[in-house]
């Protein structure tokens, strides 16, 4: 099964969450950093990188001798990618978001294609624990396309060795965010008792409700700003499956990148229990399907 | 003769220069021998979220345009522009539509030789 960790909010604590739901799950599991745009997952779970490669997009390489400058192309390029411009045919790549309908519809074979570089995919070990991560690279725009690919290396690694994973999803709402919780069986999202979490955290169930991934909630920080997640979550019937205090422990550790389970029997528990609670959503949902 | 674009704020020569050349509001094309004008509508562009630089200038080929007058251009547009060889003049903006095209007319002017506004 395949667990993701999301907030709306950036900053709620969605990796702090990751790495020590990961370091106490029972089942052998992978630990899958997806915020591409600034992984932070291996700060906390130290793997030794054992595979490191470049992932690429397949992007438009016209064959100028071809081309007849008809504008097929062109005009079906949602993204300016590839333009006939008066008599020369100007290609864009990083523009390109790869869905190769200019090969399609060339009718000279004058389009082949040619590559840009989205980031790296690393691949590693943290004890028990299977890590793998995507990193964009600086200055490339797309995000998901690297995403899916770290994905389909996952279902890949999950379909050979049997195991969970828990995914540490980028904050946000739009096509990133989505795009890393859309394959999973369950969305934990971790939240804030404060305005700005409140807010965000109603965005994010908003943007992943389509999906009918069974969702549940975390509030971090729990004894600061008031009881409207909370409250919210009772009228909606949606779980809070754990509470982590507002602690100066906490932050002190989180800056030295420890793993909050690790830190006590107490919090050991805790997340032993938030998993737990997670599997039995999930258990739930399937004896009664929607 | 020479058929010139200058980006607008609105469709004749007493509107002012609109400053942007990629999301500009559309284009005064003169020709500068018979000094008559045409207009060319960006809207198109202005709804792209990305690419409009590139939209725009591919609608300066389409029309025959030789020389683009305007504030600025961004990487995009200009490589679009100089790939089909039109020229572009530079900060021609705070004027309006006909004056610049008697700055050009006067020959006040530099062709730009790169472009004067980063990725944003």
């Amino acid at each position: 099964m395949i667990i993701s960790v999301a907030s709306g909010k950036g900053g709620t604590g969605k990796t702090t969450v990751s790495a020590s739901l990961a370091a106490v799950w029972k089942r052998p599991v992978t630990g899958v950093d997806l915020d591409v745009e600034e992984p932070n997952l291996h700060i906390f779970l130290k793997p030794d990188i054992v595979h490191e490669e470049k992932v690429y997009l397949e992007v438009p390489r016209v064959d100028e001798s071809r081309c007849t400058l008809c504008g097929k192309c062109s005009d079906l390029c949602q993204f300016k990618a590839i333009n006939v411009m008066g008599s020369a045919i100007l290609t864009f790549p990083e523009m390109c978001h790869g869905c190769g309908g200019c090969l399609a519809v060339c009718p000279e074979d004058a389009v082949s294609w040619g590559t840009r570089q989205l980031g790296t995919m690393s691949r590693g070990k943290s004890g028990p624990i299977d890590f793998l991560m995507g990193s964009l690279r600086v200055g490339e725009a797309m995000s998901p396309p690297l995403m899916r690919q770290v994905k389909d290396r996952l279902k890949c690694d999950l379909a050979r060795t049997g195991s969970d994973a828990i995914i540490d999803a980028p904050p946000g709402v739009s096509c990133p965010a989505v795009n890393a919780v859309m394959d999973s069986d369950f969305i934990l999202l971790v939240t804030e008792p404060t305005p700005f979490g409140f807010h965000d955290f109603q965005l994010a169930l908003e943007a992943f409700a389509p999906l009918n991934i069974p969702a549940g909630a975390l509030i971090n920080r729990s004894g600061i700003g008031d009881d409207s997640v909370q409250r919210f979550c009772q009228e909606q019937g949606i779980p809070v499956l754990a509470w982590i205090p507002f602690d100066t422990d906490i932050a002190s550790a989180y800056s030295r990148g420890k793993v909050i389970a690790d830190l006590s029997l107490e919090f050991r528990q805790k997340f032993s229990q938030l998993a737990a609670s997670i599997i039995e959503q999930i258990g739930e949902n399937e004896a009664c399907p929607k | 003769m020479s058929k010139i674009a200058v980006t607008s704020e609105g469709p004749g020569l007493k509107d002012m220069v609109d400053p942007r050349f990629g999301r500009a509001a559309g284009f005064v094309v003169v020709d500068t021998t018979t000094k008559e004008h045409t207009y060319v509508d960006n809207g198109t562009s202005q709804a792209l979220a990305h690419g409009a630089g590139i939209q725009a200038a591919r609608l300066m080929a389409d029309a025959g345009v030789e020389v683009v007058l305007t504030g600025y251009v961004g990487p995009k547009a200009f490589e679009a522009l100089k790939a089909v060889g039109i020229k572009t003049v530079q900060n021609m903006d705070k004027i309006s539509v006909g004056q610049a095209v008697e700055k050009y007319i006067a020959g006040q002017y530099d062709y730009a030789q790169t472009p004067n506004r980063q990725h944003h």
